[in-house]
């Protein structure tokens, strides 16, 4: 699974009226980074929504290897994981609670150390236990990162991850896309922050 | 295949149970709903009884018609949904695995405070038997249609609304077979036809409406 090639083909987009954006390629390999970059309402979001099946394109298609990406095996939610603005937190459960509860929809079964270390990992320790409602907004950021970063995904949609992010985390999810690269998975990103990142990166700027 | 469907059905009963006030509120509106009828329209014992199966079916018609507007809008707001849409299940099952959360967290709890209310209306044993039955196979419907209101509404503004306008005018064969299930042994007559359509009613809304809500979420977020 993890050599298929994730594709768009000649996508356009349209908010109200308005074309957002139109023939639009690209092809991302395993072990490639995509950013997309441009100025606000140019549509980053929306392709982003597009990319990840939850949006229909005004034209085009996404592929994911041959298949088109909402007739994919076992529904889009087996190859991609998705950030958007929302955290997608339960504000009545714990971090822990919330990563788990994800965990199981995915299938996955429970895995208490891994959710406490990768919460550690972000500088979480502490606040495990803690209804999401308590934490702040940087903190509640980490709590969704650490559930994505927690699937086994060949492909990482990232809509503005660094948001409310310091210093130290954002620096710890560098190097968590990094490692992921390693894995050859796929990483699609907005962002308005430049963060260097190695590995085989490429640019897209709409508008 | 099960994993996800039980690991969804656990966080929306421990949700329910971390916001008890949630529930109760539906049932409150139940009970007090149902308490106000004897107020208005005078002590008669009789009276009441012969009133008893309609304003019990229509006081939880609106009870669960309350609960509503909940069923997606939290999910919606924080977006939980949204991921959902993104699980590799079929959306249609876990749709209908939210929907039987709902029906526990709000119709089961119906059902076993109505025998209460009966007798506050004058019904006789059986006749409440019959009710509890006859609720038993109705709420189920109640949330299951129910749902494909909750949806298409959702991130509408006044939603609360429009799942009425939308919803009651389908409401109606549940409430007439359900009520007239009560009617029948209350005339001394059997209830068994109402009670198979009933339960004919809702496996078809078993297996149509999941489909149709799930149908509706990936519009509304679309």
């Amino acid at each position: 699974m993890a050599d298929r090639e994730f594709r768009a083909v000649d996508l356009a987009a349209e908010r109200g009226e308005r074309r957002l954006f139109q023939h639009l390629d690209f092809t991302l390999s395993p072990g490639q980074l995509l950013q997309v970059s441009g100025r606000n309402g140019c549509g980053k979001t929306s392709l982003l929504r597009i990319l990840s099946g939850l949006s229909r394109p005004a034209a085009g298609q996404v592929y994911w290897g041959d298949e088109p990406i909402q007739s994919v095996d076992g529904g889009t939610g087996s190859c991609l994981g998705y950030l958007g603005h929302q955290n997608a937190l339960k504000e009545d459960l714990t971090a822990e609670e919330n990563i788990l509860i994800a965990g199981g929809l995915g299938g996955a079964r429970p895995n208490r150390e891994a959710v406490l270390s990768m919460l550690a990992s972000l500088g979480l320790a502490g606040y495990e236990d803690l209804p999401v409602r308590y934490l702040s907004q940087g903190q509640k950021r980490r709590v969704a990162l650490a559930r994505l970063l927690l699937q086994p995904r060949a492909l990482l949609i990232l809509d503005e991850p660094y948001a409310a992010l310091d210093v130290q985390v954002i620096e710890v999810l560098r190097s968590a896309i990094e490692a992921h690269l390693a894995r050859k998975s796929m990483i699609v990103i907005t962002t308005h922050q430049t963060v260097d990142i190695d590995g085989d990166c490429r640019n897209l700027h709409l508008g | 295949m099960f994993r996800p469907l039980l690991a969804l059905l656990r966080r929306d009963l421990t949700l329910a149970l971390r916001r008890p006030q949630d529930a109760l509120t539906v049932v409150g509106f139940f009970v007090v709903v149902v308490a106000l009828f004897p107020l208005g329209i005078g002590p008669d014992p009789e009276f009441l009884r012969s009133l008893a199966p309609g304003v019990l079916w229509v006081a939880a018609l609106l009870a669960v018609m309350l609960s509503l507007e909940r069923l997606f809008s939290d999910d919606y707001r924080d977006g939980t949904l949204e991921q959902m849409l993104l699980v590799p299940e079929p959306l249609g099952l876990l749709v209908l695995t939210k929907i039987f959360a709902h029906w526990l967290i709000t119709g089961l709890p119906l059902v076993l405070i109505s025998p209460l209310l009966a007798v506050q209306l004058n019904l006789r044993p059986d006749e409440i038997v019959m009710l509890m039955l006859a609720l038993l196979l109705g709420t189920p419907i109640l949330s299951l249609i129910g749902a494909i209101g909750a949806a298409l509404t959702l991130g509408l503004r006044g939603g609360g609304v429009l799942i009425a306008l939308l919803i009651l005018p389908l409401y109606a064969p549940p409430l007439i077979l359900g009520a007239g299930a009560v009617d029948a042994v209350m005339h001394g007559a059997s209830a068994q036809a109402h009670l198979s359509l009933l339960g004919a009613m809702m496996v078809f809304a078993l297996f149509a409406t999941p489909w149709a809500t799930a149908a509706a979420v990936r519009i509304m977020l679309d």
